[in-house]
């Protein structure tokens, strides 16, 4: 890779093309097409039920699509499975963290290493980007709150190493001081390389740390683009579908429809 | 002084029971396959001593260094097979599929080897002994099994909280899910506990079917699997301690109830075994050591 990278020719890192998913008879995804490029923190908006957590499932490979691939640095990945992924560099955090409650802090992140890829993530580095971790490493990890959980759910994808990080929900049960804390070491990981896709069904907290936006609704993509592209109103239609908007959901939204 | 002589037989048993069942309880832990061909896999492998004596003429007592490897790789195959696509299938279906392999296994060996009762030979060394006092006499290959059970069961804790392999078990039984996500093959994982369970089945039966009993096609089912049972509920699950806790205290109490029977009633020595698995399934229901789990 010695060419000079520059931003329109560098293919994707990510490419997810048509993806099609079920829930049983349901359509979860309904030809869903995104591409993110390394560097991005790419952030999947949308209601309950839009679709957002099966399309990380689904790029992880957790879920099997009926239609549609997913390729990482244009490699088609969409038949392995999820632990043949992780090798190949997508790693998810899942929704409701998902720690191993019978292990200790430092076994569940030794697991997350055990098929790591080599790059600059390891035990030591996640104990140095939260001081606390170190002095709780013996503790089940059962007995953590759901913020350190959280934290400890990051740490175990990122001593994997991996290209991709895939963020489901990190908000989710949090107070919102641990929900900025722990948005707030975006930053960090995003400076030893790895690209972030995430899912949030905070909008305005996607809005602050997304370099670009992607908007589902039962299924389908209703809006993307770059946070500053794209006005409050047109984020509230997509979130919502173009129909008429609930007077109540103005609120909790997030966005100030100004 | 005869009863403390019924206490330490029971106690050198125990050992050998608790090593029977560490596997039955390892698989549940697990995979939550309930293996009710386990007992039979124990009389397999007593064959498959008998077969590798025929042909290789090495001492009985050392058989287990070829067999436990040959039901370890077994185990392995076993798993990532019929076990595997029972459990895709849901948990009801392991039970009927392990069910049917302890029934094709009794059905074959009887077909093929007949219903004939056999020993594993183990030699001059499997009578001597020494003794304390005038009333205890106590066996050496009794007392090496022990020991040897004990270790097995070290080494496998060890195993299990140390070892990287041992951690991903841990990681895979807790959330399989999660553990894909971390990398894990979990197919693969379940594959290596099988072959743990079946290694250690393996050389529970070796020891049991050459110094305490002989064995035939139908002794699986109808005696080892209860006892693994016993073992495991007595000791509660999941923890390789209680196994051994529950392994002695149903040697011991089989010897007593053995000593009480005589030879007028030699069942009393299971009827007390089972006796004592009642209760502590009515008084203890987490076992002597088991966690009470919250759902």
């Amino acid at each position: 890779m010695t060419a000079v990278p520059s931003a329109g020719a560098l293919p994707p890192l990510l490419e997810v093309a048509g993806l099609t998913a079920h829930h049983g008879q349901l359509r979860a995804l309904d030809g869903v097409s995104l591409q993110v490029r390394a560097g991005d923190v790419y952030a999947i908006i949308g209601a309950n039920g839009a679709g957002k957590s099966t399309l990380l499932r689904t790029i992880a490979g957790l879920h099997r699509p009926t239609a549609g691939s997913v390729r990482l640095d244009g490699e088609d990945v969409t038949g392995r499975r999820a632990e043949r992924r992780l090798a190949a560099g997508i790693a998810l955090v899942p929704e409701g963290r998902r720690l191993f409650p019978s292990l200790t802090v430092e076994e569940n992140l030794l697991v997350g290493a055990s098929y790591a890829r080599p790059g600059p993530w390891s035990v030591e580095r996640v104990y140095e980007l939260f001081g606390w971790m170190r002095d709780r490493r013996r503790q089940p990890a059962s007995q953590l709150s759901g913020g350190e959980q959280q934290a400890v759910a990051l740490g175990r994808a990122l001593v994997a190493n991996p290209r991709v990080l895939l963020l489901d929900e990190l908000s989710l049960g949090l107070a919102p001081v641990v929900v900025h804390r722990i948005y707030g070491m975006l930053p960090d990981l995003l400076s030893t390389g790895v690209t972030v896709l995430l899912v949030e069904q905070d909008v305005s907290q996607a809005l602050r740390v997304a370099s670009r936006i992607h908007c589902l609704l039962e299924g389908r993509t209703t809006l993307e683009g770059t946070p500053d592209g794209l006005t409050a109103d047109s984020i509230e239609g997509a979130y919502f579908g173009l129909a008429a908007v609930p007077e109540s959901a103005h609120e909790g939204l997030g966005v100030d429809p100004a | 002084m005869i009863w403390v002589n019924d206490i330490i037989q029971g106690i050198l048993l125990g050992g050998l029971y608790a090593l029977f069942a560490c596997g039955l309880s390892l698989m549940f832990g697990v995979m939550k396959v309930i293996n009710l061909a386990h007992g039979d896999l124990a009389v397999v492998a007593a064959y498959v001593a008998l077969g590798v004596i025929a042909l290789t003429h090495i001492p009985g007592v050392w058989s287990f260094v070829l067999v436990v490897p040959i039901m370890a790789v077994g185990g392995y195959f076993l798993q990532r097979t019929l076990i595997q696509a029972s459990l895709e299938r849901g948990t009801i279906t392991t039970l009927l599929v392990t069910f049917g392999l302890s029934i094709v296994i009794e059905t074959v060996l009887l077909q093929f080897l007949s219903a004939n009762s056999h020993g594993i030979p183990d030699g001059s060394f499997g009578t001597a002994s020494f003794s304390i006092g005038s009333q205890i006499s106590i066996g050496w290959l009794d007392l090496i099994i022990l020991v040897v059970a004990v270790t097995v069961l070290l080494v496998l804790q060890f195993y299990l909280s140390r070892s990287r392999n041992g951690r991903l078990i841990r990681a895979v039984a807790d959330d399989r899910e999660a553990a894909q996500l971390a990398g894990a093959d979990y197919r693969h994982i379940f594959g290596i506990a099988a072959a743990i369970a079946l290694g250690t089945v393996a050389l529970a039966g070796v020891a049991y079917f050459g110094m305490y009993s002989q064995f035939d096609p139908t002794i699986g089912t109808g005696q080892l699997l209860l006892y693994a049972f016993e073992v495991v509920v007595i000791g509660g699950l999941g923890s390789l301690w209680g196994t051994l806790a529950g392994g002695i205290v149903l040697g011991v109490v089989q010897q007593i109830g053995a000593q009480i029977g005589g030879a007028a009633h030699p069942d009393y020595q299971f009827l007390a075994g089972q006796l004592v698995f009642l209760a502590v399934l009515v008084v203890l229901p987490q076992g002597l050591t088991g966690i009470r789990r919250t759902a």
